[in-house]
């Protein structure tokens, strides 16, 4: 398997001090559904920011398809890998979901027509063609979740990243959120800190901790392993078992 | 309100002024209200004229007169200031029963009554028959500067969301303070409005973060809203005659 996207030697730290980054390295395989694990304040926010230069690391590099990451490439890079944020609130900022989902093919100065192909495929990946010409604050929990990943899908990234993407969602939601991701061919990278999601749907599992890559592996192997979870502020649901389950 | 049609100003129907494409209505609101302003304030029958043609769009749009009358109240505050003119006003003045009134104040009064009502009126055909949204995309088509329509695009896109903040501090405010006198939640209110801002702030950086991630560079791109037909004749017809009224009272006063 070739790398799509490259990370190597990542750093970053904050104008306050506070070193988010401190040397994180990783790649992703073409197809790969692979989780992004870690506790609270592991860098995984900034981890996402470096990867498009939204922020700029002080150290280190970000290849994405053979495009390396520099303030020249930024609109390409943006345009490979795609971030859905963890709230739909940031992510949905167009007055209709059909606006906001053809806003990055408009930007990529696309033409009318293409931008119209785009905004209907997307929406209808995520089965969300009936809500075009609605208002995001009028959405439910999913509906919005599912608008905010069209809204990137249509910008056919290679890699698509979401940040807590079950966040706010009720069981149900994060059940067909499951459901709708695996349904997806792109390479996905999802930052969680639902680990039953996680096993549900990556078969591979970073745990970043500290800015570094603390363990890097087959999800249910990582979830068994109590002293690497302990070690990492990892904590399952009470009662789940994962050598009981079926991971992927 | 239904979740589909958002905002309250907005009334559902299926009218021939809702299916008009939204520059056009925009225009025609706008030659309308200037029409309305030209129009010399003692040509007294020029306006029972002019809200013969408002209510001509009225009745075309379908909206129900409680509906529009409702919305008209918004206009209160004018009528206040209108009503005391002519109590205000200079000389000559009138009596009428035991009070003495300033003719030029009652004809202030007229001039504000009349063009305030009848502008409103126009306004509220154009947003009740027009989503925010399409209202939006109208003034981007009509090359209204990009940048502004994006910043009333982001202002009604938000404007829900910090209410509904600001309403969970209230909760919070409440439930650790108990019932609040008007006066002490003011004061606590005002107190958290700082960090009102400062999360407003945050929330803006945010989006800035998850446009940059989009390949925004600096330049709204063109809306991409599905076009409804142009048709620009009927309208042209309703603001002309509103003109031509216009014209009449400006040749004859």
């Amino acid at each position: 398997m070739t790398a799509l996207l490259e990370v190597e030697d990542l750093a970053y730290t904050y104008p306050d001090g506070t070193e988010a980054l401190r040397g994180a390295t990783f790649s992703v395989a073409e197809g790969e559904r692979v989780a992004l694990l870690g506790p609270n304040g592991a860098g995984k926010t900034t981890l996402l920011l470096a990867l498009i230069g939204i922020i700029q690391a002080s150290r280190g590099v970000v290849r994405v398809g053979g495009v390396t990451l520099e303030p020249e490439t930024y609109p390409e890079v943006r345009r490979r890998i795609g971030i859905v944020f963890q709230d739909p609130d940031d992510q949905l900022f167009m007055p209709t979901v059909w606006r906001d989902v053809a806003f990055g093919p408009a930007n990529l100065g696309l033409d009318g027509e293409e931008v119209e192909t785009r905004t209907k495929e997307a929406l209808a990946a995520v089965d969300m063609e009936q809500q075009a010409d609605r208002a995001p604050h009028h959405l439910s929990g999913g509906e919005a979740r599912r608008a905010a990943i069209a809204t990137v899908l249509s910008m056919r990234p290679d890699v698509l990243v979401l940040d807590e993407p079950t966040s706010n969602l009720d069981p149900v939601g994060r059940r067909e959120l499951a459901d709708l991701l695996s349904t997806l061919d792109t390479t996905q990278i999802v930052v969680t800190h639902d680990l039953p999601f996680a096993l549900r749907l990556c078969p591979r599992s970073i745990v970043l901790n500290g800015g570094r890559v603390a363990a890097d592996g087959p999800t249910a192997e990582l979830l068994s392993d109590t002293d690497l979870m302990a070690a990492n502020r990892l904590e399952l649901p009470y009662g789940f078992d994962p050598g009981t389950i079926a991971g992927r | 309100m239904s979740g589909v049609h958002a905002h309250a100003l907005h009334y559902h129907g299926h009218s021939p002024v809702h299916r008009l494409a939204p520059e056009v209505k925009i225009v025609a609101m706008f030659a309308f209200v200037a029409a309305v302003i030209a129009t010399p304030t003692r040509a007294v029958w020029a306006f029972g004229f002019l809200a013969a043609v408002l209510a001509v769009a009225v009745g075309l749009a379908e909206i129900p007169m409680g509906f529009f009358l409702k919305r008209l109240s918004i206009e209160i505050p004018f009528v206040i200031f209108a009503l005391a003119m002519p109590f205000v006003g200079q000389g000559p003045y009138v009596e009428v029963g035991s009070l003495s009134l300033s003719v030029p104040g009652l004809w202030g009064s007229w001039n504000v009554l009349a063009k305030a009502t009848l502008s409103v009126g126009a306004s509220i055909v154009l947003s009740a028959t027009t989503e925010v949204a399409d209202i939006l995309s109208g003034f981007d088509r009509l090359r209204a500067p990009r940048l502004l329509t994006a910043i009333a695009g982001f202002m009604v896109r938000y404007l829900e969301v910090v209410v509904s903040e600001l309403g969970r501090v209230r909760t919070a405010i409440a439930a650790r303070l108990g019932d609040l006198s008007r006066r002490r939640e003011a004061a606590t209110l005002a107190a958290v409005s700082g960090t009102m801002f400062i999360r407003a702030y945050e929330r803006g950086e945010r989006i800035h973060q998850a446009m940059l991630a989009r390949g925004y560079q600096g330049v709204m791109p063109a809306a991409a809203a599905p076009e409804l037909p142009v048709r620009w004749s009927g309208m042209v017809a309703w603001a002309a005659s509103a003109w031509v009224v216009a014209a009449a009272a400006i040749l004859t006063t």
